[in-house]
């Protein structure tokens, strides 16, 4: 039932929610406007850059030949849907096993597994910079999604074991009963059901690892370097050059967004799965 | 075919004793249903049955074979859950013939048997619905449709019409009967309605705490219960039970007689009481009257006429030949 509200609070409400979402969005629109800048311009003052100032692509094409944006692309692609995938192969028997045959210990195993997330990623950075260096893998894409695919596997586990834990025991057991075996019980009724929840999983973490930011710096340079690195490239060694770094940033953030806005509902429902029947 | 015996049958969870050593024999084509209270271990018992779970100890034979190590999927029993357990994303089509998909049949040959089954279930305008356009009887169709397409030794039943409103019940459990009459094969039915046990079984089976507490037909059941326990399980309303003098007079620990076997009079009789609640049905009249030697009102049937009312003294007679003796065990004496 909806509650009566009276309608200048309503206004008050509305006004104040609309006033602090623009805030928080501010500094994204501010960053697509100063692409579209001369950099002489992209450095005036707030009302000069929005109102005195002429609108140019040159920043997005100077991006490009100045740092090979495809390439940092594909990068990026490879290395947050390889993560996720591999992530998948690892969680999917994972999630099932704890889901549908739990041992005693299985609660303490998944805790043991969620804090591993709660430890400072600086904390080992030492050690796998050793480790990657010992072996090669430094500035490598098969480096950096094997090292994101390990950071992200908690929540890929935790996600499918909740989505699992959400169909009933009985709709495998009556799959059972009808003569199905494991493999059919998992291929026909299983998977099927688990779709959605398996979904907003492989979103959520191609998400996380595309915009993972701490391990590509750290453990790619150029070869390798996903969309991340590519933006932090503009920041600092040459001096600040906003309308590039607003149009790289564009860039980067772009792909990942679009994507977010397509399959949103697909994300919602995935993530609110079985809160209410 | 879909004769089922458990010989010495036992299941723990851990260290909680479910299922203790039990003996039961169920004969071809007959309809038995386990019926207890709550956690008296008759869903364990089926499941045993069906393979869900595994025995402890003890075996199971269907058809005088071995079927202790066989998995669900080969024994050859088809079972309908409480929950329906239909496949959500599948069509009513495609659920029933999903037994006939896994045993590999050609599809003109699942093609004929779903067209039959639907027919048979009247669910044959609903047959490209998928499970959540349907209501809670014809989702239950379907999974008795699943399950009789397969042609199973036996049907196995795990409380099917416990989510059903009042009327639809009635109506299931009727349509259940004439399924059994038709297709004459072994059901083995689980519910906790003691009314369900009485108007659709051949054999009931009374289990508490694991124990099975007697095997017979309703009837018998009714008239000659082997305990207290059975005897106020079953019938409805319940058994009367009444200790001390009253039973001592009997040469009991506790006599039991149900609501139908006392004579109201008011005048005379063996007990006196006070009129308490009276609930009207129309063509019955029960009224609660408290007496001495009974921990609740005694409940008494009349017939919807008699009209006593709250507060008036009467009498009530046993019906000598339906009066239930039990013993300090709480055995029948006979």
């Amino acid at each position: 039932m909806a509650r009566a509200v009276p309608t200048r609070t309503k206004w008050f409400n509305t006004a104040t929610a609309g006033t602090l979402g623009f805030l928080m969005f501010f500094p994204i629109l501010w960053i697509l406007i100063l692409s579209f800048k001369t950099e002489e311009d992209a450095i005036r003052a707030p009302l000069e850059v929005l109102f005195a100032s002429d609108w140019t692509t040159q920043s997005y094409g100077a991006v490009q030949e100045r740092s090979d944006y495809f390439k940092h692309f594909m990068n990026s692609v490879t290395i947050s849907v390889g993560s996720t995938l591999l992530g998948l192969i690892i969680a999917i028997p994972a999630a099932w096993a704890m889901a549908f045959v739990p041992a005693k210990r299985t609660k303490d195993v998944l805790m043991w597994m969620l804090s591993t997330k709660m430890l400072p990623p600086v904390g080992v950075l030492i050690p796998i910079y050793l480790i990657f260096r010992d072996f090669g893998l430094l500035d490598t894409r098969v480096g950096l999604t094997f090292v994101l695919m390990m950071i992200n596997l908690p929540i890929i586990i935790w996600m499918l074991y909740t989505y699992f834990k959400e169909i009933p025991g009985e709709i495998l057991e009556a799959a059972r009963m009808d003569g199905a075996t494991l493999r059919e019980e998992v291929i026909y009724v299983l998977t099927p059901m688990a779709i959605p929840g398996m979904a907003s999983t492989v979103l959520l973490n191609i998400i996380l690892a595309w915009n993972e930011a701490f391990w590509s710096l750290q453990l790619t340079s150029s070869d390798a370097a996903p969309l991340t690195q590519f933006i932090a490239s503009y920041s600092s060694p040459e001096g600040l050059f906003y309308a590039k770094l607003s149009a790289a940033s564009i860039m980067a953030i772009a792909p990942i967004l679009i994507m977010g806005w397509f399959s949103q509902k697909q994300l919602v429902r995935g993530l609110t799965f079985g809160a209410v029947k | 075919m879909g004769q089922i015996s458990l010989s010495q049958v036992t299941k723990s969870f851990g260290d909680v004793n479910v299922i203790p050593p039990l003996d039961l024999e169920i004969n071809e084509g007959e309809f038995v249903v386990f019926v207890g209270p709550s956690g008296c271990g008759k869903s364990t018992l089926l499941r045993l049955i069906a393979g869900l779970e595994d025995v402890t100890s003890g075996h199971i034979a269907i058809d005088g074979q071995d079927a202790t190590d066989v998995p669900p999927a080969k024994r050859g029993l088809a079972m309908v859950f409480q929950s329906y357990a239909l496949y959500p994303h599948m069509t009513v089509r495609k659920n029933i013939a999903f037994p006939l998909r896994m045993a590999k049949l050609d599809q003109a040959a699942q093609d004929k048997k779903v067209e039959e089954a639907a027919r048979v279930l009247n669910l044959t305008d609903y047959l490209d619905r998928r499970p959540g356009q349907l209501s809670g009887g014809q989702r239950q169709r379907v999974a008795i449709g699943r399950a009789i397409v397969r042609e199973p030794a036996a049907f196995l039943f795990d409380e099917p019409l416990s989510n059903l409103d009042a009327a639809l019940r009635v109506n299931m459990r009727l349509e259940i009967s004439e399924l059994h009459k038709q297709l004459d094969t072994t059901m083995i039915y689980v519910t906790h309605d003691q009314v369900e046990a009485m108007t659709m079984a051949d054999k009931i089976v009374v289990l508490r705490a694991g124990n099975i507490e007697q095997v017979g037909s309703p009837l018998e059941l009714y008239r000659r219960p082997q305990n207290k326990f059975v005897a106020g399980f079953i019938g409805s309303p319940k058994m009367n039970f009444l200790t001390g003098a009253t039973a001592a007079a009997y040469d009991a620990q506790t006599i039991g007689i149900r609501p139908e076997h006392l004579e109201v009079s008011r005048d005379s009789g063996d007990w006196k009481g006070v009129v308490g609640v009276s609930e009207h049905l129309g063509s019955d009249t029960f009224f609660h009257v408290p007496v001495p030697d009974s921990d609740d009102p005694l409940t008494v049937r009349a017939s919807g006429e008699v009209d006593l009312k709250r507060g008036e003294e009467i009498f009530l007679t046993p019906i000598q030949e339906h009066l239930h003796r039990f013993d300090d065990q709480g055995l029948a004496i006979r």
